[in-house]
């Protein structure tokens, strides 16, 4: 009876499974079949022959290349400035007490449920006040913009967790405070340093308005995300073209998520839980 | 960490004692100065820009904007489109939360305490939506609920005549919140999973030992303890879902006539894609002002019951 239930269970997961990951695998299929095939075999998931135009038209005459180069440029940046960043503060915030600490924190926690549609028309203005808004500089700085307080409090606690005597050694040895943070106390933050990438490597991969409304007017600026818009307004017709594209922008974050979902998850798991 | 110093203390103190504390308060100030200007610029000064430009009458293309007080808020309350897309966001959420919370919920339990094998396999699959940039989940799903997509080539195969489902008005809203459910599910599972760890093994154990299955220790034991994490993940799954932009403009653009059009997306139309006249920033900010104090005060209501609910239950 027991084995009965446990099959069950596993035939409805599977089930869940099959429709969660379905879209993916006609996407990869509709990548590598050509456009009449396509057209005549749309339920089957299996191409007759691997067919890699799509792929070459995409990336050449769709400016799929430059748009990949600019969601790298765009992503490595946010990702680079954010870790610095946060890890930095969440230092300070973890280890000691200083004046306007509780304040901060408690203006970024008000922060949260503030909606982006909310703040993305001043995040413009002013980027065209500071001459940013075209190029990718101020594309980079609107999306490692806000308080991240996940990070903060990830690396708080982690700093916070570290012993004293860490500190002490440091002082006896005649380091400041810069040193003692850039040489002890941020090389032992790897795990959360990890956690802190991946998660913010797959919101700037995927983020989608700040993009949009930064480059409409720029289309050599576009990341994959409005590019992928943009080219279903220009080209409804091509859809396998459409689909290589799509798989271009989405394999490489589920590649690596796939590698690194252990920290993911667990940066997630401990923000709920903090 | 290092003590906290009152103003008292403080003054008490001998000079060289002041001067170590006032450097360590320079230190920190240095190191949060980073963080601090990455938010001021693009998430602090754009809240207060954004209540003052929600006062203006702006096209955004020149720099004359008129100062109208709070017009723009007097017309939104009659503009049946705003009234409309609020209507729609509540729409969603009343629709997403509950499947998602409950389906969530349910993979969650069975993928911790019911099998052991494939677990990582089957977590893995249902969080890959999550990571999905909205544009592909966009393109996506048009094709697949499209006329000539699987989906309706599967309807043909039973004989049901083919439903366009995104761009009929009585299924479009219906067929966003089963994608938005789709997309979003693996985020909640993952906070229901984390809540589910802190449920210590002891308490399995014990309710094994009483003779309770896997249903009833869940409905009598887990359930009641992960209520008070179970709160914060339904506070956030309502705030996700009023958020929600990416896929409706993405897959519908709130069309058609309407019948999907959120806040958020009226917001942007309004703002940068108007296709009646020039845009109208200040009317979008008002617009999106009025909503974001409708999501802070429906979070901070939540948190509150919330709350309250907690310590009853301490009591």
């Amino acid at each position: 009876m027991k084995k009965v239930g446990k099959t069950i269970i596993y035939l409805l997961l599977a089930a869940v499974a099959f429709v969660w990951v379905y879209p993916f695998i006609w996407m990869i299929t509709a990548s590598l079949k050509t456009q009449n095939e396509f057209f005549a075999s749309g339920l089957s998931l299996i191409p007759k022959s691997l067919n890699f135009d799509n792929y070459v038209r995409a990336w050449n005459n769709a400016n799929f290349g430059v748009y990949f180069k600019n969601s790298i440029i765009v992503t490595v940046s946010v990702v680079v400035i954010v870790l610095l960043a946060t890890s930095a503060a969440g230092y300070v915030m973890g280890r000691y007490m200083f004046v306007g600490k509780k304040l901060i924190m408690g203006i970024f926690m008000a922060s949260i449920t503030i909606p982006l549609v909310f703040t993305v028309i001043p995040i413009y203005e002013l980027l065209k006040e500071m001459g940013l808004e075209s190029n990718l500089l101020g594309l980079i700085l609107a999306e490692a913009g806000g308080g991240h307080v996940i990070f903060l409090m990830l690396f708080s606690s982690f700093y916070g967790g570290l012993p004293k005597e860490l500190e002490e050694a440091a002082t006896i040895d005649g380091s400041g405070f810069m040193k003692t943070y850039s040489s002890i106390m941020f090389p032992l933050a790897k795990p959360i340093m990890a956690t802190v990438v991946i998660m913010q490597f797959i919101w700037t991969w995927n983020s989608f308005l700040l993009p949009l409304i930064v480059t409409l007017s720029k289309p050599e600026l576009r990341t994959l995300a409005v590019g992928l818009y943009a080219l279903r307004g220009e080209n409804v017709v091509d859809w396998t073209g459409i689909a290589a594209g799509a798989c271009i922008a989405v394999l490489p974050i589920i590649i690596i998520f796939v590698c690194l979902q252990k920290y993911f998850v667990d940066g997630v798991a401990g923000a709920v839980k903090s | 960490m290092e003590g906290k110093t009152t103003l008292m203390e403080f003054r008490k103190m001998n000079s060289v004692k002041k001067k170590r504390i006032l450097r360590k308060n320079m230190w920190c100030w240095i190191f949060m100065l980073p963080t601090l200007l990455l938010y001021i610029l693009f998430q602090g000064y754009p809240i207060i820009t954004s209540a003052w430009y929600s006062m203006l009458d702006w096209s955004g293309m020149t720099m004359n904007a008129t100062f109208v007080g709070l017009k723009n808020f007097k017309e939104l309350l009659g503009d049946p489109l705003f009234r409309n897309s609020v209507a729609n966001s509540v729409k969603y959420m009343v629709l997403s939360v509950p499947i998602q919370l409950i389906l969530s919920l349910v993979i969650a339990y069975i993928l911790t305490s019911i099998i052991k094998k494939g677990a990582t396999v089957f977590r893995t699959m249902y969080f890959i939506p999550v990571i999905t940039t909205a544009s592909i989940v966009g393109i996506i799903m048009i094709f697949i609920f499209g006329g000539t997509g699987p989906i309706n080539q599967a309807l043909a195969l039973l004989g049901i005549d083919t439903i366009n489902f995104l761009g009929d008005e009585k299924t479009a809203l219906f067929t966003v919140v089963l994608i938005g459910i789709w997309k979003d599910l693996g985020t909640y599972m993952i906070y229901w999973i984390a809540a589910l760890q802190s449920v210590s093994q002891d308490v399995y154990e014990a309710a094994k030992i009483d003779g309770a299955g896997k249903f009833r220790t869940f409905t009598d034991v887990v359930f009641p303890l992960i209520l008070p994490i179970g709160g914060v993940i339904a506070v956030l799954c309502v705030i996700g879902s009023l958020k929600v932009f990416d896929i409706v403009q993405t897959m519908t653009n709130g069309g058609p006539y309407f019948a999907t059009d959120v806040v958020a997306t009226f917001v942007y139309r309004t703002a940068y894609s108007s296709t009646t006249g020039s845009p109208r920033l200040g009317y979008a900010s008002a617009a999106a002002l009025l909503f974001g104090l409708m999501v802070v005060t429906i979070g901070v209501v939540l948190n509150f019951a919330k709350n309250h609910f907690n310590k009853k239950r301490n009591v």
